[in-house]
This record gives structure tokens, sequence and C-alpha cells, in this order.
């Protein structure tokens, strides 16, 4: 139930885990998902030993620059790390090496866009590079309930995109996920699976009146959202409870929920009673960073034809619908496919886009060369001479008549049976639509 | 501020104390007023300079742009019997610690 005075106003906040070899301030190994054991990726850098000296990986911090770029950002040609103090223990230092007021990238949008969806530009407020926790695992030992911690994801580089509060519905808010995601993965910088963490989305939501001008003065964070579909209920459910609350004239309280697949439904995570105070302040153990502009243009350069222009190019140099060039682009791998594909065989790019698109071929196990060899096998077969497809169909006529007696009486349906018989004796390769015309000119 | 006007609440010390992970009781959190005040005072002191035409800085080193490559340094790195070495309480290769949820 949709109650039409009321409009979301959701901002988001997405983790990624970027996929470099090492952490992000220690050489340790970066592979937390295929570790075997708990603890075996530590240094005394990541394990928060005292007097070990953090030194930042290069590569995390051009990635990060470079998806700043991506998303329309400037980059700042000044920037430094701050330290954000809080006890938690799967934070060994007592603080998290974060970026406060000086972050890599500020400023933004990423456009998003559906073919049933109007264009829109979600603002960007900040991209940052921080360092991921251990992990906690809640367990039961010897009948005591205990916590285990695994630092092996301890020190990881992980990036944070803040959107402004512009997402208006869960639906926007899914597909500035999934463009993102696209966008990450074009970028080659993470692997952004969600299921498996290295992707995390904590939205922000609260609702307002449609005509209201000020911005709600209150809003909730949602946590605990590991899919695409999790985030869009979890909004949706979140969006009901405000304007149910605000309808009794009362406003929702702020506070922090997570996300409860087997209930559906959103659960307090206790409010915070106090203000957070993290008592940011810069990190002295790690020297500032600062770019030339010829540097900020250089990372420019190296950032990859991104999925909307490669739509915009796929529709004009092979004369493709935005709907083809949409899902040929989705992942890098299917676009880079069908090109290699056109450029071995230019004369039937919308061929090679219609195989791949219905999924005739399974381009994971043939090359694009063989796909074209395929193609080329099966168009020949397909053009099957006009005299004998009117042979075959004479023959099903012929072989069926309860069928073709129930067509004559009437009965319009029974034609697909027949249809059917001559598609099966031509093992597909006839023209459905041509079949169905010389029957019906011949049962007339 | 001025250093007259520093005066520290029980309520101040109960938020500073929760930052910090201290459990502190009522005497201590008495006892710890006037320590603080008088800290706090002496540090205080340093608002008394011009700092009108001083750039804020936060790095005295002239250091910049300190980066290591992307490469795994395994001689740094701790096996898990090394990392879990001095650890009070372990389980099955992870540091064990007192349920943080109940």
């Amino acid at each position: 139930m949709i109650n039409n005075n009321y409009i979301p106003v959701i901002g988001l906040e997405i983790h990624v885990e970027l996929k470099t070899v090492s952490k992000m301030f220690c050489g340790c190994k970066n592979d937390p998902f295929g570790a075997e054991k708990p603890n075996i990726y530590t240094c005394p850098v990541c394990l928060g030993l005292p007097g070990a000296l953090p030194v930042p990986n290069k590569k995390a911090v051009e990635w990060c620059v470079k998806l700043g770029l991506a998303l329309n950002c400037r980059i700042p040609l000044f920037s430094k790390f701050d330290r954000k103090n809080y006890f938690y223990p799967d934070l060994p230092k007592g603080y998290q090496i974060s970026q406060y007021d000086q972050p890599f990238a500020i400023g933004g949008w990423l456009e998003i866009n559906s073919p049933q969806y109007i264009r829109k530009k979600i603002g960007i407020t900040r991209v940052h590079l921080e360092e991921d926790t251990g992990k906690l695992l809640h367990a039961q030992v010897e009948g005591k309930k205990v916590t285990l911690i695994d630092f092996n994801r301890s020190g990881i580089p992980l990036v944070e995109i803040v959107t402004e509060p512009d997402v208006r519905s869960s639906e926007e808010a899914r597909l500035f996920l999934k463009k993102l995601y696209q966008l990450i993965r074009f970028l080659d910088i993470a692997d952004a699976d969600m299921e498996k963490g290295s992707m995390r989305l904590e939205p922000n939501v609260s609702v307002m009146l449609k005509n209201s001008s000020k911005l709600p003065p209150y809003k909730v964070e949602i946590k605990n959202i590991n899919s695409f579909s999790f985030a869009k209920k979890a909004i949706d459910f979140e969006v009901k409870r405000h304007t149910d609350i605000l309808e009794q004239g009362k406003i929702p309280v702020q506070e922090t929920r997570g996300w409860d697949e087997k209930k559906s439904q959103t659960v307090s995570q206790r409010s915070k009673e106090e203000a957070q105070d993290y008592r940011y302040f810069p990190e002295p153990d790690i020297p500032p960073i600062r770019w030339t502009e010829s540097q900020i243009s250089g990372f420019k350069s190296q950032i990859p034809e991104l999925p909307d222009m490669k739509i915009k190019r796929f529709m004009e140099e092979y004369g493709l619908s935005g709907y083809d060039a949409n899902i040929l682009t989705d992942k890098k791998e299917t676009a880079d496919y069908f090109e290699k594909a056109v450029k071995a065989s230019p004369k039937i790019s919308k061929a090679i886009a219609n195989w791949i698109i219905n999924k005739k071929a399974d381009i994971t196990k043939i090359s694009p060369v063989e796909l074209i060899e395929l193609i080329q096998e099966k168009s020949q077969v397909a053009a099957l001479p006009a005299g004998d497809l009117e042979n075959i169909i004479d023959k099903v006529i012929r072989d069926n008549p309860k069928p073709v007696a129930d067509f004559r009486a009437g009965k319009d349906t029974a034609i697909m049976f027949l249809i059917g018989a001559v598609m099966r004796l031509t093992k597909g390769q006839a023209d459905a639509s041509a079949a169905r015309k010389i029957l019906e000119g011949k049962l007339k | 501020m001025t250093s007259k006007s520093i005066k520290i609440t029980v309520d101040q010390v109960r938020h500073l104390a929760k930052l910090a992970n201290l459990k502190l009781n009522e005497k201590e959190i008495k006892n710890i007023i006037p320590a603080l005040t008088s800290v706090l005072k002496f540090v205080s002191k340093i608002q008394s300079l011009s700092t009108k035409n001083i750039e804020e800085t936060s790095q005295v080193t002239g250091q910049e742009n300190v980066y290591r490559e992307d490469i795994i340094d395994d001689k740094r790195m701790l096996s898990q019997e090394e990392a879990l070495k001095n650890t009070k309480k372990k389980y099955k290769g992870y540091f064990l610690i007192d349920a943080i949820f109940d």
C-alpha cells in the first residue's frame, strides 16, 4: 500500500572491499574468503600491536581516486588519513584508519536509468578510503556464549561511497546499486559480492510529506543487507513503517535497524543513546597525499570505457537498439565477447547480438570465432528451400487427419499442433510463421 | 574557553570513561574531576597564543606521498600460532572473548 501524501528520502552508504593483492596498510595477503583457516594473514600492523607502522597501499589509493573520477567527482589535490576512535573487538587498534574532512573524492554523481525509468542523477557526496575490520563470530564454547575473532579481514582496503539523500524509492536504490556494481566491475577493482559481504549497503531512510521543503528531522540506518533484493525489501518495509508512524502524528525514532530476512522485517539494533563521538584526528603515522593536476589527468586517461559510453557506442557503431546495447554491456565480459565476434565478422553484428542476448549458445564455452561459425552454419540450413517446406507440410497434413479435420471444423488452436509437427520434421529450422501461412493456405 | 571557566561535570567524566572503555565507580569519578580539571587548565594555556598567521598542520616531518607497492610481504606475516601466542584465550585458531551480545 502506498500512501501518496508521503515520499521517501533515502541516502546510501556503500562499502566495497578492493581486490588488491595485499592489505591496505601492510603486506599481508588480501584473501579473507579464500583463507582456509582463521588468523593466517596477519602481522603486527593489522593486529594493532604496539609500535607497528602503517604504510598505504599505492594501488588501493589510485583505485579509490579512479572510482571517484568514474563517479564524476572532484579530486582535491590534498588529502589525508584520519583516525576514527572507538572500542569494538573487531578493531584491535582501538581506532580505524579512515578519512574524515579531506577524502580522496567529493561532489560527483551517477546516473541511473532503466528501460521503464526516467533518467536521474544521484548525487555522490564523497568517496573515501579506509580499512576493513576483523570478523566476529558468535558461538557457544563449553556451554558459554562467546565471541570469536578472525583478523584475516582486518586491514583490507575498503572504499566508502556516500550519496546525497536523492533516492526516492527502493527501485531507485536498487538501480543505483546495480549501476555502481557494474561500474566497479568495469573498473576491475573489486568483486563487489553482496552475499559474501565484499560489498555492503547501508541505506539511510526517512519519509516526508510530499510538498515539504525541509528534509525530515530524523533518519533510520538499515544494516545487514546482503543482496539487491534484500535492499529493496528492507527499504519498502521501512518506508511503510515510517508512513504509518507519521500518519499517527508521531516521528519515527532515529536509530539503527537490521534487516531480518526470515521475519521479512527490520529489527531495532538498540537506539544509540548518545551521539557518536569518534574524536577524529589526523593520522600521525601516515604523511598526507598531494596530487599534481597531471597525475589526476593521468588517472582519468586510464579509466576504461564505462557502461554508459559503451551503450552509446554500440548503438552508433553496430546499429543496435538501446535495449540490446544495454543487455550486451551489462557485463564487461559479454561486451568484450560481442566485440571480438563482430570484429571477425562485421556484417552479421545484429545476428551476433541476437544470439548472445537470446542465449542460443553458451558463450562461456565457445570462442567468438566458433560462435560465428555456428551462426553461419545455422543460417545456411535455416534457408530451407521453399519447395522442401511445402513437401514437408503436405506430409504433415497427410499424416495428421484428426487435427486437420479439427481445424477445418473451426478449432483454430489445432493449427499449433500442425506447426509443431512441421518444426519437428525440419528439426526446428523452418520459419514457424511461414509454415503457418502455408498451412492456412492449404487448409482453407 | 578561558582557564577560569573550566568546569568538568560528573556526566562528562562518565561520557569520557565510556569512550575510553574504562569502568569507574562513583568514588573514582569524584577523584578524577579535580585531576582532569588541573590538566585541562594547564593545557588550555596554549590558547593564549596568537595563531593568526600560523598555518594549520598535522604533520611536521615534511614528508608526503609515502606508499608501499601492492605486494605480499611474507617475511612480516605471522603464522596462526604466532598471531595467537600472547592472547589469554583462544579457540580453534580464533581469538576468544566474552560474548559481545547476550
